[in-house]
Formats: structure tokens, sequence, C-alpha cells
């Protein structure tokens, strides 16, 4: 993924061939609705999933009862159906922790420029923190489908929050855990298990933000690293979640959320 | 068939709708999704002399029935706005284009007003006086009338097309505001802007904006914007753009019989990108079932 950006808008071209960015409106309804870990759940939605493009895009959710959509990362997506995985972290995911089986949602789908697979070289690295380990799954499947042998960190607090270690697993990646505790795994954050993920090619991170900085300074490859922000609208048009980068200011709904390593500014 | 058409100061919409600023990009993002040109006219982001990233994150929060911004006029800058912004706009938008322009002095305000004035797809200027985001300017000049009027003779002796000043609600009095903009030569009022709000986060019981307050807006705080366009309408005979929270086709007849000309609609394109499409879709079959024949009829009509 190569951005010469300058302004807002530069950069909006980066999905797809010529093609730009076409997000779809339309109802999706929920096919399950099921607790993984510790304040984790994972809900999968049918629907029409055509403008879901690659990997590390977003679709942004309308809840009943809250102004603003809750913008959440595709973990995974087939021909009529989306998997997302979510933490509750405030009363907008409660609400949807408690979505039963059926129950319609009215979401934008289609959004951000989600990651670029081709400078991955052989054995890209993945390193994943507690909510931001979802998109790295469909991410993971791509790249094996290419013939590629990702490694997969996945960094938690504790044992009781870890989720989809065996899914990676079954992939075929080489999945590797952190928990801050030490309950299981490896014990630290996820950029202590580097030295034990040994040579790798290409660098693609998701997490909280000291997590992708600790990763930023530790890895010694290129790399993508998707971010998180508070959005507005999530599709470009309030400037809400606008960032500085080498290259301008981007907008993470937009421009991003995936930045290449080299345009990061901390 | 009903006539949906309205005039500021000459110029004609084929429809009151405007997406107000910096709830529509620059316009064209959302002609990826829609035909734009259904669409009354566009404000266009709010547009400064030089490049402003504005303020550190995070810049939004939700509140009930709305949503607070803090996003303190980033834009591009007024040369790329007329180099870049205004030529990507114009080639899938061929309706009026009403520019908005902020500063942080007079000078900048007439430095904007007149190089923008002077853009042939630019019909309608549109001066911020009320941004309460920015710590120096913006807001600042439309709290008092002596200042808005000030800013208003300024601009008035240089720009080119007719200027509409948008004003602020945080204020003792907007009518006496909007008669002094008048007075000052103004060819149209524009109101409300967000009103200052803020909200903690009780996680770190700080304030959730980095700016700690912000600008809320949305359908909390719709009945308040109709009670000063029905005040302004009171105190002023030039026309007025009427904005804040409308939400519906039904908000904006409201607002119209309150008092304004045009219907700028914000927040609202936050929550549903096709929101400012399905106003001005459902217009018509409102009008018929209330009614009304011709929309310009009905300005005021509830005084």
């Amino acid at each position: 993924m190569k951005c010469n950006g300058g302004s807002p808008g530069d950069c909006f071209r980066a999905v797809g061939e010529k093609g730009t960015i076409k997000m779809k409106k339309s109802i999706f309804t929920i096919l399950s609705n099921r607790k993984l870990a510790k304040n984790t759940y994972e809900m999968v939605l049918k629907g029409d999933v055509s403008a879901i493009k690659r990997p590390g895009q977003f679709i942004n959710i309308a809840l009943d009862g809250f102004y603003l959509r809750r913008p959440i990362s595709v973990c995974d997506w087939d021909k009529d159906s989306a998997t997302i995985i979510y933490k509750v972290v405030g009363k907008g995911t409660e609400y949807m922790s408690k979505l039963s089986e059926g129950a319609e949602l009215e979401v934008l789908s289609g959004l951000g420029n989600g990651y670029d697979t081709e400078e991955s070289g052989v054995n890209p690295l993945l390193i994943g923190g507690g909510s931001g380990i979802p998109p790295l799954y469909a991410l993971a499947k791509e790249l094996i489908a290419q013939g590629k042998k990702p490694t997969v960190i996945l960094g938690f607090n504790s044992k009781d929050e870890v989720f989809y270690k065996d899914e990676f697993s079954a992939l075929g990646a080489r999945v590797l855990i952190t928990t801050a505790d030490g309950s299981l795994g490896i014990k630290g954050f996820a950029t202590d298990a580097f030295e034990s993920a040994g040579d790798y090619t290409y660098t693609y991170a998701c997490g909280p933000e000291p997590m992708l900085k600790a990763v930023y300074n530790t890895s010694v490859t290129d790399g993508q690293y998707s971010f998180e922000q508070r959005m507005g609208c999530g599709f470009g048009a309030c400037m809400g979640c606008v960032c500085r980068t080498k290259y301008g200011y981007k907008r993470i709904c937009r421009e991003g959320p995936v930045l290449v390593k080299e345009e990061i500014v901390w | 068939m009903v006539d949906t058409r309205v005039n500021l100061s000459g110029v004609i919409l084929s429809n009151p709708i405007i997406p107000a600023s910096g709830t529509f990009g620059f316009g064209y993002e959302f002609a990826e999704i829609y035909d734009i040109n259904i669409l009354g006219s566009i404000s266009i982001k709010g547009t400064t002399r030089e490049l402003r990233f504005g303020n550190e994150q995070p810049r939004i929060a939700e509140t009930p029935c709305g949503m607070l911004n803090a996003i303190g006029l980033q834009n591009p800058g007024i040369d790329k706005v007329i180099s870049e912004e205004l030529p990507k706009l114009r080639k899938v938008f061929k309706k009026p284009i009403i520019a908005n322009i902020s500063g942080f002095s007079i000078d900048e305000y007439v430095y904007c007003c007149e190089l923008i004035g002077k853009e042939e797809q630019v019909e309608i200027i549109e001066v911020n006086i009320s941004c309460p985001n920015v710590k120096e300017g913006g807001m600042s000049f439309g709290t008092l009338p002596e200042n808005a009027a000030e800013v208003t003779r300024a601009v008035k002796a240089v720009a080119k097309k007719p200027v509409y000043m948008k004003l602020s609600p945080n204020v003792r009095d907007i009518a006496e505001i909007a008669a002094a903009c008048e007075e000052a030569g103004a060819d149209g009022i524009s109101l409300i802007n967000t009103l200052t709000g803020m909200r903690i986060n009780l996680n770190n019981m700080k304030p959730v904006l980095n700016n700690i307050t912000g600008g809320l807006s949305g359908p909390a705080v719709f009945p308040v914007a109709l009670r000063m366009v029905w005040e302004v309408y009171e105190a002023v005979s030039i026309p007025i753009i009427g904005m804040g929270g409308v939400s519906t086709a039904e908000d904006v007849i409201e607002m119209m019989l309150a008092g304004a000309t045009a219907v700028s609609v914000g927040a609202a394109n936050i929550k549903d990108p096709y929101a400012s499409k399905n106003i001005v879709e459902s217009l018509p079959d409102l009008m018929n079932k209330l009614g009304i024949n011709k929309l310009e009829d009905i300005i005021g009509g509830a005084h």
C-alpha cells in the first residue's frame, strides 16, 4: 500500500484497483450472538456483504436509542454473512451483547481501507492485542490462501479473556499467546513474544495504541498498523477521527484505519 | 406537482435542503453513494486562510439524542479549497454551492471572503462567527452585536456574493445580534451553530473531549434552534437559513413555519449518510399531505 497523500482525500482510493470505496447501507439479521470470553462477544450477521473487500475494514452499526453508530472491525466474512467480535466497553456494546438471534441491525459496511497483503513476504508476523485481534483472523486466512506462512501473536490480559486461539490454529497459522498475568502462554505483552516468533518478513498489527507503539519500536520490518479512534460518521464526512501522519492529516475511518509504518507519527 | 423552490437573495434553490457545513465534507464524498444534485445546495466544510489540523483527539462524544463535536475547524486552507476541493465538488454537483468561511481576525475573514467570492461556482458565502471550538476568534466575533456588525461590514465591503452570517446560540439575545448583522449589510442569517456542552468519562473521571467542551447538535437541540429562528424572524427582514437538529421533512416544515427560507441538515448526515437525501425525497409527499402547494408560501407562516 503506497500513499503519497497530502490532504484528506488523497488516499481515498487505497481500496480496490481504481475503484472508489463504496460503502453500503443495509439491514443485517443476527444469526448468532454468543459470549466468547470475559466481556467479549462474537456476532454473526447475515446480509449484503458485497461492500466488504479487505481484512481490516469495519462496519458501523446503528443501535436503537444511541445517536452514533458503533464501528466494529470485520473478523471474517463469506458470501452472505459477516462475523464481528466486540468487547463490552460501554452502554452501546452492552446493548449489543443482549441482542438476540433474528434481530435486525442497520449497518454501513465496506468502511476503511483495510490491510494490503501484497507486501507481506512469505513469513508475515501478525500481532493483535485484545479487541484488536478480530481483523487479524480474516487477514491470516487471506495470507494462508495466498500460500504464505503467518505467525500470529495474540496478546491478552489474562486467560479468561483469551478467544480464537483454536480458530487461528485451525487456519494453519502458528499461534503464540501472551497474557499480562502469565495465566496462559508467554507472560507479558504481545511484544514479549517477538523472540519466540523467529524471523519474519513483514509486520501487521492491531490493538490499543500503547501496544501498537511497542510493536512499532520492536519490529524490524515494514508493516501496517490498524488504529482505533472515536468516530463521528465513520465514512469521512465529519473529521472527527483525524490523525497526523508524515503524509498529511488522515481520517482513521477513511484513509485508515490501517496506516503503513513509514507514515506513522506518534 | 408541488413547488419546493426557495429564493436566497436571488439564488434559486430547487428545494430548501442544504447539508450543513462540517457534516458533509466537501460534498463529493457523498456523490459516491447517491446523486447529490437532488439537494438544494451544499454548505462546504468551514475554511480558514491557513491549513488547520484542529483539536487533538478525542473530538467526538455521544449524548442523549445527539452528539458533541470539537473538531476545531480542521480544513486544508483556502488556497487548496479553491484549487482542489471546489473543482472536485463542481464535477459532481451542478447546483449552487455555499462556501463557509471562518477566521481568527477580521483581516482573515476579509481575505477569505474576497477570495472565495471570486469563485464562479460559489453563490453564497456563509460567514461563521460562531465556532465554539477554537480558543480565539470563532465565536467571540458572534457573541456581541457590535463585533458581529464589524465583521459583517468588513466582509460585505469585499465579498462579491450574498453574505449570510452564521450565528451562535450561546448568547444572551440572538435576535439582537441578527439585527446588528442586518443593519451592517448582511444579506441573510444562518442559525444556529452548536450549543456549548461537555461530557465526563466515568472511567478516568476526566472530560471526554480533549478540548473539554464541544458543540452539541442533533435532535436534542431542535426545539432551541426553532425558537431562535422564530425570534430572529421577528427581528429581521432578510432570509434565514434555519438549522439545528433537523432530521426529518417534518422538521423542515416547522423550521420554515418559524421563519426559515432554507434549512440546513447537520448531525443527521453523520448518523446516516442518506439523511439529506431522505428528507428531500419525503418533502413532496409531506407537502401534499399538509396541503402545501408552494413551499415558499409557508415561510414564517406560524407567526
